[in-house]
């Protein structure tokens, strides 16, 4: 297939209905509203069912239900949304149940603004909603990315039995690129027999539930999500490396800002310095040991976010603070430009962190 | 368009919301996509949509593009006075704008860039080509630039028009011809 011009968005939602994803729950919120719009004329042709709900709450709680019914579900929101969510996506989490989450993020706190924003980081990675869980969050940068990690999702959520998050922004939502699903390839599809499709006489009930009264049972129950955490930290770390090999200086970035970043790195390099970027593509697992294998021989790390200092605490982590981190950021919607970028690479470059 | 790797145009459209300004945008990508060309489309979103300046940035390059954001166009299309406004001083030095005069009254004051005046509103309205102002001067400019042939037109068009809008083509080809002869 030749390649055509899509939207993130729309991408989104192509590579969804590509790996089967055939039911759609969701509420409108500007800068993510094409992938709903998509879905609500492609699903009904295809015998699957789109339904904007009343909210997000009730979107979140429709994708409990189809997701207990085996179904491959997703719904999509952008910063506000997600929050409401909260609660719904950590019952998913503890009904150990798989769904594919979409946030396009935008400016924050409260209502905010509609322009892109990657603020909602610690929300995504540390746990978007009470208790002790993970969801797996993927950030693409490109709008081929947008498609091919909707696919990675899916499978990823139906394997570990837990929720995925796209995390992307208001340009990778709002851009248009070439972009092709032939490389996707057919889905994997993955047996359910925990999943409430109706015993027909022939098994024992399926329950589907988070409410453990006994701690010691609940206990129990977060240990074996921490130990099936903890195959996908070490198994699904994902990320990309741009100019690292003689780097003295390294760029944290994911998804708009580590497109930027690109081009900073260009314009520090025509004057002699050597900067690279290393891109997350998974935000949790964090890709910590391709930061931890540069922390002994490059001079330190800029964090390039468009938010106020969160990704900047994993490069943290992951580099057992041995070298010098320091923040470059932009938020409430501004994003930066490659000039200021590259000061503060040739600031540090002279041997100046702050 | 250049051929050497490095090398990124960067394009900025800006105009009112309605005159067709992300379709422009469009045209061009497609125009980029078809050549071989990496390119990418970012329009501006949002309430300045509805009334005030509608915005696009097209980058069409050789290699993988960076930011899809244009700070600093080559080449500005303006089809409204604010635009012309707020992005004149963006332009790279030695860049080229395009206006549509008969919308926009002033000229562009910079001495560092080149400036071609269009009259696309009006030479649309003349010879009955309603709403493609846009395409009118996305010639003139395709023209100057020296984007494309004139043989690139149509193919991209069949790409940009959606298929229930088909009938649209002819008139879509004739402002962008009125554009790229205009002198």
């Amino acid at each position: 297939m030749e390649k055509v011009l899509m939207k993130g968005n729309e991408a989104i939602a192509e590579a969804a209905i590509n790996a089967r994803c055939l039911h759609f729950f969701g509420y409108p919120i500007t800068p993510q509203t094409e992938i709903a719009a998509y879905m609500s004329r492609r699903l009904p042709k295809l015998g699957g069912v789109y339904l904007q709900a009343e909210s997000e709450i009730a979107s979140i709680n429709m994708v409990l239900g189809a997701a207990a019914a085996g179904a491959r579900i997703m719904t999509s929101s952008s910063s506000p949304g997600i929050s409401l969510m909260s609660e719904g996506i950590s019952y998913i989490a503890g009904c150990d149940l798989p769904c594919v989450i979409v946030n396009i993020q935008r400016g924050g706190p409260g209502l905010g603004g509609i322009q892109p924003s990657q603020a909602d980081y610690f929300q995504a990675t540390r746990s978007s909603g009470h208790g002790d869980f993970h969801s797996i969050v993927l950030a693409p940068n490109s709008v081929q990315e947008m498609a091919d990690l909707t696919g990675v999702a899916f499978d990823l959520a139906d394997k570990y039995r837990m929720p995925a998050m796209i995390l992307g922004d208001g340009i990778l939502g709002q851009m248009m690129e070439p972009v092709t699903l032939d490389g996707i390839g057919e889905p994997v599809t993955y047996d359910k027999p925990w999943a409430t499709t109706g015993t027909r006489g022939a098994r024992e009930h399926n329950i589907i539930n988070s409410l453990i009264l006994k701690p010691e049972g609940l206990e129990q129950s977060n240990f074996k999500r921490f130990e099936r955490y903890a195959i996908i930290k070490r198994e699904e770390q994902l990320h990309e490396e741009y100019l690292t090999d003689d780097a003295d200086i390294i760029i944290a970035a994911y998804g708009a800002a580590s497109r930027v970043s690109k081009n900073a790195i260009k314009m520090v390099r025509e004057r002699g310095i050597k900067a690279g970027l290393i891109r997350p593509i998974t935000l949790w697992p964090f890709p910590a040991e391709a930061f931890a294998k540069f922390a002994d021989r490059v001079k330190g790390f800029i964090s390039v976010e468009m938010s106020m200092g969160q990704l900047i605490d994993d490069v943290k982590l992951s580099t057992g603070q041995k070298r010098p981190v320091t923040l470059c950021a932009r938020t409430g919607g501004m994003v930066h430009t490659p000039e200021e970028i590259a000061k503060k690479i040739m600031a540090a470059d002279k041997g100046e962190w702050q | 368009m250049s051929k050497r790797a490095d090398v990124e145009t960067k394009i900025l459209i800006a105009g009112f919301g309605g005159q067709g300004i992300l379709f422009a945008g469009k045209f061009l990508a497609y125009i980029g996509l078809l050549n071989g060309r990496q390119v990418s489309w970012l329009p501006s979103y949002g309430p300045e949509m509805r009334g005030g300046t509608a915005s696009c940035s097209v980058v069409i390059s050789n290699g993988p593009i960076g930011s899809p954001i244009v700070n600093n166009p080559h080449y500005l299309i303006v089809m409204n006075t604010p635009s012309l406004v707020r992005y004149e001083p963006d332009v790279t030095p030695g860049g080229l704008i395009f206006a549509d005069n008969a919308l926009i009254t002033r000229k562009v004051e910079r001495k560092d860039v080149q400036a071609f005046y269009i009259p696309a509103t009006s030479l649309a309205d003349e010879m009955g080509l309603k709403n493609l102002a846009n395409m009118i001067i996305l010639g003139a400019f395709i023209k100057r630039a020296g984007i494309c042939a004139y043989d690139d037109f149509a193919p991209a068009l069949d790409k940009t028009v959606p298929p229930r809008r088909k009938n649209l083509i002819d008139a879509n080809l004739k402002a962008l011809e009125t554009g790229y002869s205009y002198d």
